[in-house]
């Protein structure tokens, strides 16, 4: 994939270049809000992830720049500026989505993984399936081969988005961002419970484990082990 | 369409858009709102209208004393006047009597009663039936006053009879007659009446244009604070750049206000100085922190996962989170302390936040053999920040299913009353000494029992920022056993 990353911090964009090269992608750089806008808008990308404190033209304004010119690129905000209310900032200049510096760089790629699949939406899906879980989302029901699993509410979207982002990492600061809708850090790890009693619910009793735990980085469903 | 007006409807229109305009004009002086809390009794609760009220009482009472005393005084002075007279005349009449006998009194009334003028006269016999005299008859309803009697008559002047007053004595003679002789004390007592109705209506109108006039000022006076309060408000509820109103009048007030908004300038300046000094805080650690977490991660990916030494190194990246957790609590707490997020305030249902937060503790609970119990209660609404609001009552949970062990009981809980909105965590755990429960809000305080335990030591400090951030109070007690933690909220302040 092409991403296009536009960091001052030459450090830090050393490495997030570097990092995103080994996980096999194509990755232009811009250490300027000018230059990166120029880029931006002359190239096509899959994902964009720009800094917030940019020279010359700041990152918000990078963004709405390129949505005034219909520019839909999905936008992955990083910023090192104070938190609470920043996110909305950038998600109402246009961004997609905002990580705050320091961020582990498994939970970046696991962001703009489900950026980039954001991006060409398939037509509205009314059934999921890995491997043979089944999950309807008209009817709220969830089957692995014949048998039927009773999910409670939340248990049911956990599971939607783990489906939604097969074969993904998903971490556990996107869960409770995406399924809990909160933006906070809770101290202990409460998602690990969740998931794993949803492991148990649709893995317990089969013959393949759907459901893996991705060591240091956070959780993903997929048909192969 | 229009419509050709008549000159006296023009001047009418006119007129009356002139008395609108005055009206405006004279109202626009007075801009005090009455819709705040106390409405029109706020004016009676002013120290101005104290002040004149006691002058005006006071004023009114001496007022009605002085002219009281004039009035008794003069009273007194008529009343000597004419008692005098009539002594003399009773004198007088007592000689004549001892020496001319019955008849020649009579005699001597007559003439005297002819005479005219004030005195008044009336020989009576045992039964009281008039002898002579110029007075009809013995008179009825007679008042006594120190020996003394008064009472009315009625004199003919040509065709009308008036109805006056008298005074007088009355004489003992001989052979049960009695002599009475008194004087006219008409005027008197007209001027008698006139001070008793006088001395009530001063009184009374003297209270009432006090009143009004104590009325008046406090009133703008509440209305040249009512501007001050409501800016105040306002800047409280966020709004640094307001400023309190400034008139000409460069009284008091005035100088009141410049000096308020001299202070909201420094006030201004220092948040401003805080925000970007947070913000610069923010980057120059949180960039240094970037590069260390980049760096041994790329070092872990070089090593391969399964190396010995990415063991190490995956145990620095840990410290690295902690450390990483450890800065981001500290500032949200600066931030929450500074104020600065001020600005995003919505209404929060706080039963919905705890079923939120319960639901995602919920299974945490369980795991650890913890009862954990959520009793909503209607639907509290407060202004808040709906994330602070939200890490706060999560950090208590935490807390509460982190220090209690198996078998206990954390329980959520919120009450409303007139006054606060509460919320509160109960576990059943070791709880925190009542010598110790000031300090744990304090950063990075951690008690022995939970020295080892995973935590940054700022939870209950974050909670302590968070509560007064909404200008509320986080209340610790002993939940006997365990801890309870209240954070109560009161309702929405930032009104008049």
């Amino acid at each position: 994939m092409r991403i296009l990353v536009v960091e001052d911090d030459l450090e830090a964009q050393r490495y997030l270049v570097n990092g995103l090269k080994e996980a096999g992608h194509v990755v232009d750089d811009a250490a300027d809000g000018d230059i990166g806008l120029t880029l931006a808008l002359s190239r096509p990308y899959d994902v964009a992830i720009i800094d917030r404190m940019l020279p010359k033209l700041d990152g918000l304004n990078v963004v709405a720049e390129m949505r005034e010119h219909g520019n839909a690129t999905p936008v992955l905000f990083l910023s090192a500026l104070s938190e609470v209310d920043e996110r909305v900032k950038g998600l109402k200049a246009g961004g997609d989505d905002y990580l705050t510096k320091p961020y582990a760089f498994v939970e970046l790629l696991a962001r703009l993984d489900a950026l980039m699949r954001r991006r060409s939406p398939a037509a509205v899906k009314t059934k999921l399936q890995v491997g043979d879980l089944d999950l309807d989302l008209l009817t709220r029901t969830a089957t692995r081969g014949e048998v039927a699993i009773d999910l409670q509410p939340r248990e049911f979207r956990l599971l939607e988005y783990l489906m939604r982002h097969a074969g993904q990492v998903v971490t556990r600061t996107m869960l409770l961002e995406s399924v809990w809708e909160y933006h906070f850090d809770p101290q202990t790890n409460v998602i690990d419970v969740h998931v794993s009693r949803l492991r148990a619910k649709i893995d317990k009793g089969f013959d393949t484990p759907l459901l893996h735990t991705v060591r240091g980085a956070g959780y993903m469903i997929r048909a192969r082990p | 369409m229009t419509t050709l007006d008549t000159r006296s409807e023009i001047s009418a229109r006119d007129k009356g858009s002139a008395l609108a305009g005055f009206w405006r004009a004279v109202s626009s002086r007075f801009r005090l709102r009455f819709d705040s809390p106390g409405g029109w009794l706020r004016i009676v609760r002013t120290q101005a209208f104290r002040i004149v009220l006691v002058y005006v009482v006071l004023f009114a009472l001496s007022a009605t004393g002085l002219i009281y005393f004039t009035y008794w005084n003069t009273m007194r002075a008529l009343d000597t006047q004419s008692d005098q007279i009539i002594e003399a005349e009773i004198a007088g009449l007592s000689e004549q009597y001892q020496q001319l006998g019955m008849r020649g009194l009579a005699q001597l009334i007559i003439s005297r009663s002819m005479h005219g003028g004030q005195g008044l006269y009336l020989l009576a016999d045992a039964t009281r039936r008039p002898v002579v005299g110029n007075l009809d008859g013995w008179p009825q309803n007679v008042a006594h006053s120190g020996g003394f009697i008064e009472f009315d008559y009625e004199r003919r002047m040509g065709n009308e009879t008036e109805r006056r007053r008298a005074r007088g004595r009355t004489f003992p003679l001989m052979g049960g007659f009695t002599l009475l002789v008194a004087q006219d004390v008409h005027e008197r007592y007209l001027m008698e009446r006139l001070f008793t109705t006088t001395i009530p209506w001063t009184l009374g109108l003297t209270l009432l244009l006090g009143l009004i006039g104590g009325g008046l000022m406090s009133y703008n006076m509440l209305a040249r604070l009512d501007s001050i309060n409501r800016t105040s408000n306002e800047i409280i509820a966020g709004d640094l750049s307001r400023r309190v109103p400034v008139s000409r009048a460069h009284d008091e007030f005035d100088r009141l206000a410049v000096n308020l908004n001299r202070m909201l300038d420094r006030i201004e300046r220092l948040m401003k100085g805080v925000r970007e000094v947070t913000d610069s805080v923010a980057h120059d650690l949180r960039t240094p922190l970037n590069r260390l977490r980049n760096r041994l991660e790329a070092a872990i990916r070089h090593l391969g996962a399964q190396s010995g030494q990415a063991g190490e190194l995956e145990a620095a990246v840990q410290e690295t989170d902690q450390l990483i957790a450890t800065f981001n609590a500290l500032l949200l707490i600066a931030e929450a302390d500074a104020g600065t997020a001020r600005g995003t305030m919505a209404p929060i249902d706080l039963s919905s936040i705890a079923r939120d937060v319960g639901e995602l503790y919920g299974p945490l609970a369980e795991e650890k053999g913890v009862l954990f119990i959520l009793t909503p209660s209607g639907h509290p609404t407060i202004m808040g920040h709906p994330s602070l609001v939200a890490q706060a009552l999560a950090n208590l949970v935490d807390n509460a299913i982190k220090y209690t062990p198996s078998g206990g009981t954390v329980r959520v809980g919120m009450s409303e009353t007139p006054q606060f909105v509460e919320l509160s965590v109960a576990d059943t755990g070791p709880g925190i000494p009542p010598e110790d429960r000031s300090r744990v809000v304090e950063r990075f305080v951690r008690l022995e029992e939970s020295r080892n335990s995973p935590g940054t030591g700022l939870g209950l400090s974050l909670v302590a920022a968070v509560a007064r951030f909404h200008d509320a109070e986080l209340v610790l007690d002993d939940n006997r056993p365990g801890l309870r933690a209240t954070i109560r909220f009161p309702h929405s302040v930032t009104r008049d």
